[in-house]
């Protein structure tokens, strides 16, 4: 009956990323159009071959270069003809939207091959202006979500997330010598990544005696603004037999969203409403957590790992702690190697479309010194504030 | 403590919780069927989807479900040390607001008991909190 499922008609057929920048000498449309030629070239389409596109989020005047691309600008950039095309928001379950609306345009016989970009042109923003990225920058007065933080100074997210890290911290006895073993397994698996902005080594006690940002978090608990951009091909199943890769199988995908973006959390600041895409995600496969080879977790900051390895059931609540403590079982060679590019605390913020680029390098066997052994099924999950969860498997 | 902030848009929905502090008390949403506070402010109730809803004071106590010092400079006329904090208010488990506590950072714990003053600024007065019983800052 699974076999019915929409995302299982699908497959990801090529993936490409431009190079990181900070900040890339390329505007953002080379830099879209670099990772979409990598893309089409991966998966041997041309750019005939694209009957759908969709990005994420929607190009927006906001600043602060978080979505400086469109569908629009990009489709008449590159010549692409589509039969169909999307509209992901900045609204619903985060950077996987657009994914997720691939996935239903295939499934529904719209289209076979779409083109789903992510570009970023955030470093550049802040050549421009430093504060441009910053929480209701430009505005006279704040309005929406951003009223109930902004008032009280917390204009950078990571004021909202050290509450997350301090609340979890308090109930469960854990502490920044456990936290820190997210930024040191990121950076040790980004030296192996000749795309990761940041490779110098960094040791748990570099991490300690880092700059506090807001406590509990230090500077290396932050991903860093960055220049680039990701494509992905999402084909429909029957096609891939003809093409260059063996197709990665989208075996089940999951999506929630809660409060977080009206300003409403509930609980007790130490789970996410992500427990609920978990619960799709696994409701949709007869694969179990024990089968994932590996996890790419998204990392806008460090706690978000924490809290996303539980709400995917990969450990009890309150143990992803003690899981990372050391860094061992979630290093390349442990039981469930974790952000295996870097992350974006080290690989830079291609804003969640670097975990799936990583997820599919990883199962093409291409991750090179970072290649973690008889990889088949990744995990892979995006978003802190809309949340969406893939289950890929090699063919 | 008493820097420059950005302030709040005052709109129909929210408006109130922003100037409720003119006369020494917040005001939270309430539904008027079911008796269930809501913050931040939406139009129908969230447990049984009443239209009747009105802002109504509370005690301005609660307690600090968690904070964080921030030492970043983000805005060069802000001062880079401020505490900000989620309080759980005492009328209802997980009715939570933003602020700041004005007590020294050394002094914040989570779960200390706080009670509300305010911060006028323009036509907002600001809830801020401090430990319960302090002097007024």
């Amino acid at each position: 009956m699974l076999d019915g499922l929409p995302e299982k008609q699908c497959c990801i057929t090529g993936v490409g990323q431009s190079e990181v920048g900070r900040p890339s000498p390329l505007n953002p449309i080379e830099l879209t159009i670099d990772a979409v030629t990598k893309a089409l070239d991966d998966a041997g389409l041309t750019l005939a071959d694209i009957d759908g596109i969709t990005n994420y989020p929607p190009k927006t005047d906001l600043g602060g270069g978080i979505s400086p691309v469109g569908v629009g600008e990009a489709m008449f950039a590159l010549g692409i003809d589509a039969k169909w095309i999307g509209s992901s928001t900045h609204e619903g379950p985060g950077h996987m939207s657009a994914i997720f609306q691939a996935v239903m345009a295939i499934a529904t016989g719209l289209c076979r091959h779409v083109l789903v970009f992510r570009t970023v042109a955030q470093a550049q923003a802040r050549v421009q202006s430093r504060g441009s990225t910053l929480l209701a920058s430009g505005h006279s007065r704040v309005a929406g979500n951003n009223a109930w933080t902004v008032p009280f100074h917390a204009v950078s997210p990571v004021n909202l997330w050290a509450l997350y890290a301090q609340a979890y911290f308090d109930k469960y006895g854990a502490g920044p010598e456990q936290l820190g073993w997210v930024a040191v397994n990121g950076r040790r698996n980004a030296a192996h990544n000749p795309n990761a902005i940041y490779t110098k080594p960094l040791t748990i006690e570099d991490y300690l005696a880092s700059r506090m940002i807001s406590t509990p978090l230090r500077l290396y608990d932050c991903d860093t603004h960055i220049d680039g951009a990701t494509a992905l091909i999402i084909s429909a199943r029957d096609t891939a037999k003809d093409l260059r890769n063996p197709p990665i199988h989208i075996e089940a995908m999951g999506m929630a969203l809660g409060g977080l973006g009206q300003g409403i959390h509930t609980g007790d600041f130490t789970t996410l409403p992500a427990t609920r895409a978990g619960e799709m995600l696994w409701q949709r496969t007869d694969l179990k957590p024990r089968d994932v080879s590996c996890a790419q977790i998204y990392d806008g900051f460090s706690i978000h790992t924490w809290l996303w390895l539980e709400a995917l059931q990969m450990v009890k609540p309150g143990e992803a702690a003690a899981f990372m403590d050391g860094g061992t079982r979630i290093a390349l060679d442990g039981e469930l190697p974790m952000n295996t590019g870097g992350g974006q605390l080290s690989g830079g913020r291609f804003h969640g479309y670097g975990h799936t680029f990583e997820a599919c390098t990883q199962l093409w066997g291409r991750g090179g010194g970072r290649q973690v052994k008889d990889a088949k099924v990744s995990v892979v999950c995006n978003g802190g504030y809309g949340y969406g969860a893939l289950l890929l498997r090699a063919d | 403590m008493s820097a420059a902030r950005k302030l709040p848009v005052i709109d129909e929905l929210s408006g109130f919780f922003w100037t409720s502090g003119a006369d020494g008390r917040l005001r939270i949403l309430r539904c008027g069927p079911c008796s269930h506070w809501q913050h931040p402010p939406q139009p129908r109730c969230a447990k049984c989807h009443s239209a009747d809803l009105a802002p109504q004071p509370v005690s301005g106590r609660g307690r600090v479900v968690s904070f964080t010092v921030n030492y970043q400079s983000w805005q060069k006329d802000v001062a880079a040390l401020f505490i900000f904090a989620v309080i759980e208010l005492a009328e209802q488990a997980e009715l939570y607001v933003f602020s700041n506590l004005t007590c020294a950072p050394e002094a914040a714990r989570s779960d200390m008991a706080v009670e509300v003053i305010f911060e006028q600024q323009e036509d907002v007065w600001i809830p801020l909190f401090q430990p319960l019983g302090a002097d007024h800052a």
